[in-house]
C-alpha cells in the first residue's frame, strides 16, 4: 500500500455488544490491555478532540508503536482505513479497520509542560499536558512502562499536513461529533491514551472534550 | 585515507598515535587552534561522540548521495533525548536547515543548525533496518565479506547507544542529515536523489553536553539498487556557546526559548 489519502469506512460493530464501553473525560489518561483479535474504537464525541495514543507489546515493553516504521511501511504520513500501526521491530501491532474521520496524525507528538514553555511561553509550564497524563498512568499502573518509553505517538482526529516546501501545518477541522476510528489488535497490546488537555492551540478546538472508548471481542 | 578494511597491518610500536589531520582535507577554513578532533566515517559505518556545550560538529559529504542517521541524548541525563515531534511542531517544519534547533523532550535545545549548504535535511526519522536492507540489497555478512559487509542504520545506532546503557526502547526517530524527503498532498513520501554532493556540509552547535550517535548507512527510501553508502568527514571544533544575537536564537521565538531553557542548565 502506498497511498495514504483519506479512506472513509463505517463499521458494522454494534456498541450494544461491546465488552467495554467507557466515557473518557476531557484531559484524562487511560492505560488498558487490548488482546490480539479484539477491536478498539475511539469516538470523538463532540468533535475536534485529539486522542494521543501509544501502543506497547504487552509481553515485551521494549516493542512499541513506531511512528517512523509505520510511515515508512505505508510510504506516507497520514493514518486512515487499512493503515497498519507498525512497531519498532517492524511487526504489525494494530490495523485500522474503520474510520469515519479519514485522517490521523503521526508527526505532531504529545504536549508536555516543557514543550509548552518552548511553543507558547515559559509561564505555561504549570498547565496540564499529555505527558503528565502519560506519566501519571504509567506510575500508577507500574507495569514496566517508564518515561523512556514515551515515544512519538499517534494523534487520532488531528490533521497535521506537510507542505511541498517542507513546512508543518496544524490544519485540523477534519473530525466532527460522532466520528470514530476503529482498529483491530494484531498482538496483545497496552493502549496508553491521553485525552489531550491542550488549551493553547486549536488541536482540541480550544475546548478539550470527552471521547468514548469501546472494545469488542 | 586509511581504509580500515584494506589492511591488517598495525603500525610499529614506536610510531606516534595515528591521528591524521583529516579536517585539513575537507574543512581547511577551520582555525587550527580551535579544532578538537576530526574523522572520516566510511559509508555504512557507525560511531558516537560526547560533545560539550559550546562545541560544534561539522559534517561534510565526501561522496554524492550520502546519508547520516543521527540520534542525540543529553549526556548528563540520558532520559532526556532529541524529540522529532517536539522539534517539528515547535518550529512548524518538516525539514531542517540553518536556524533550526534540535529540541529535547524536556523543552531544551540540544543542538542548533548554525551552518548549512544544502537547505534541507530530513527530520522524518526513517531508519534502515536489517530486514529492509536484506530485501533491497541482499545479504552480505562478515563471514563472506569481512568489513565490507552491509551494515544497517538501526543496528549501527543500537550498537552506539548500547555503549551508554541505552537500548531499542530509547531509539526513536533519528535525523537524517544530507537526505531530502518531500511529502505530497496525499501524504506520500518522495525521495530526492543525489541531494548532497561532495563538499556539501552542515554544522551542529551543541547547546548542551550531548551524546551523539550516528550511522552512515543508506536512507531506507534511497531507490538506488546498489548498496553504496558514501563517506562523511567530521570535524569537531571549539565554537563557543550561542551569543545573545545568535542566528538560531533569533530564528523563531520558540528557538529563543529552547536555547534559553538549555542556558538555564549551565548557570552554575
Amino acid at each position: 500500500m502506498t497511498a495514504t489519502a483519506i479512506r472513509l469506512k463505517t463499521s458494522a460493530l454494534n456498541p450494544a455488544h461491546a465488552v467495554l464501553d467507557r466515557y473518557q473525560p476531557a484531559g484524562e489518561p487511560w492505560l488498558h490491555a487490548v488482546k490480539q483479535g479484539q477491536t478498539l474504537r475511539i469516538e470523538d464525541l463532540q468533535g475536534n478532540q485529539a486522542a494521543d495514543v501509544i501502543f506497547y507489546n504487552q509481553h515485551d515493553i521494549s516493542e512499541h508503536y513506531s511512528a517512523t516504521q509505520t510511515m515508512l511501511q505505508q510510504g506516507g504520513i497520514y493514518l486512515t482505513t487499512d493503515s497498519v500501526l507498525v512497531s519498532n521491530d517492524g511487526n504489525a501491532m494494530l490495523t485500522i479497520v474503520a474510520d469515519t474521520c479519514g485522517r490521523h496524525d503521526t508527526l505532531g507528538g504529545a504536549c508536555a509542560a516543557e514543550s509548552n514553555t518552548v511553543r507558547y511561553a515559559l509561564q505555561k509550564k504549570y498547565m496540564h499536558s499529555c505527558r503528565d497524563n502519560y506519566l501519571l498512568a504509567i506510575q500508577h499502573a507500574d507495569v514496566g512502562i517508564t518515561k523512556r518509553d514515551l515515544v512519538p505517538n499517534v494523534n487520532f482526529f488531528m490533521n497535521v499536513p506537510v507542505t511541498h516546501t517542507g513546512d508543518l501545518k496544524f490544519d485540523d477541522g477534519v473530525s466532527g461529533p460522532g466520528k470514530y476510528v476503529e482498529m483491530r489488535a494484531e498482538m496483545d497490546v497496552w493502549v496508553l491514551i491521553s485525552n489531550c488537555p491542550q488549551l493553547n492551540n486549536p488541536c482540541n478546538g480550544w475546548n478539550p472534550t470527552p471521547v468514548r472508548l469501546l472494545i469488542w471481542d | 585515507m586509511t581504509d580500515f578494511a584494506a589492511t591488517l597491518d598495525n603500525p610499529p610500536a614506536h610510531a606516534p598515535v595515528d591521528v591524521p589531520e583529516f579536517w585539513k582535507r575537507f574543512a581547511p577554513d577551520l582555525a587550527a587552534d580551535r579544532v578538537l578532533w576530526s574523522d572520516i566515517l566510511p559509508g555504512g559505518a557507525h560511531w558516537s561522540a560526547l560533545m560539550p556545550r559550546g562545541s560544534t560538529l561539522r559534517f561534510v559529504a565526501l561522496d554524492a548521495g550520502v546519508n547520516l542517521s543521527l540520534m542525540l541524548f543529553s549526556a548528563r541525563e540520558k532520559l532526556e533525548r532529541y524529540s522529532m515531534p517536539d522539534s517539528l511542531k515547535a518550529q512548524h517544519t518538516a525539514h531542517y536547515t540553518r536556524g533550526h534547533v534540535l529540541m529535547s523532550d524536556m523543552g531544551r535545545s540540544l543542538a542548533s543548525f548554525t551552518a548549512d549548504t544544502l537547505g534541507w535535511h530530513d527530520p522524518l526519522g526513517a531508519l534502515l533496518d536489517a530486514p529492509t536492507l536484506a530485501r533491497k540489497y541482499g545479504e552480505r555478512n562478515f563471514e563472506t565479506a569481512r568489513n565490507a559487509m552491509y551494515r544497517n542504520g538501526r543496528d549501527g545506532l543500537l550498537i552506539e547507544i548500547g555503549k551508554y546503557g541505552l537500548g531499542k526502547r530509547d531509539l526513536t526517530a533519528p535525523v537524517n542529515l544530507f537526505s531530502k524527503i518531500t511529502v505530497d498532498d496525499e501524504g506520500r513520501f518522495a525521495f530526492v536523489p543525489n541531494h548532497a554532493q561532495p563538499g556539501d556540509y552542515v554544522e551542529l552547535r551543541f547547546d548542551m553536553d550531548t551524546l551523539v550517535a550516528y550511522s552512515s548507512a543508506p536512507h531506507p527510501l534511497d531507490p538506488r539498487p546498489d548498496y553504496a553508502p558514501g563517506k562523511i568527514g567530521l570535524a569537531a571544533w571549539r565554537s563557543g556557546v550561542a551569543a545573545a544575537d545568535d542566528y538560531c536564537r533569533q530564528f523563531r521565538p520558540e528557538n529563543a526559548r529552547a536555547i534559553h531553557n538549555a542556558d538555564q542548565l549551565y548557570l552554575m
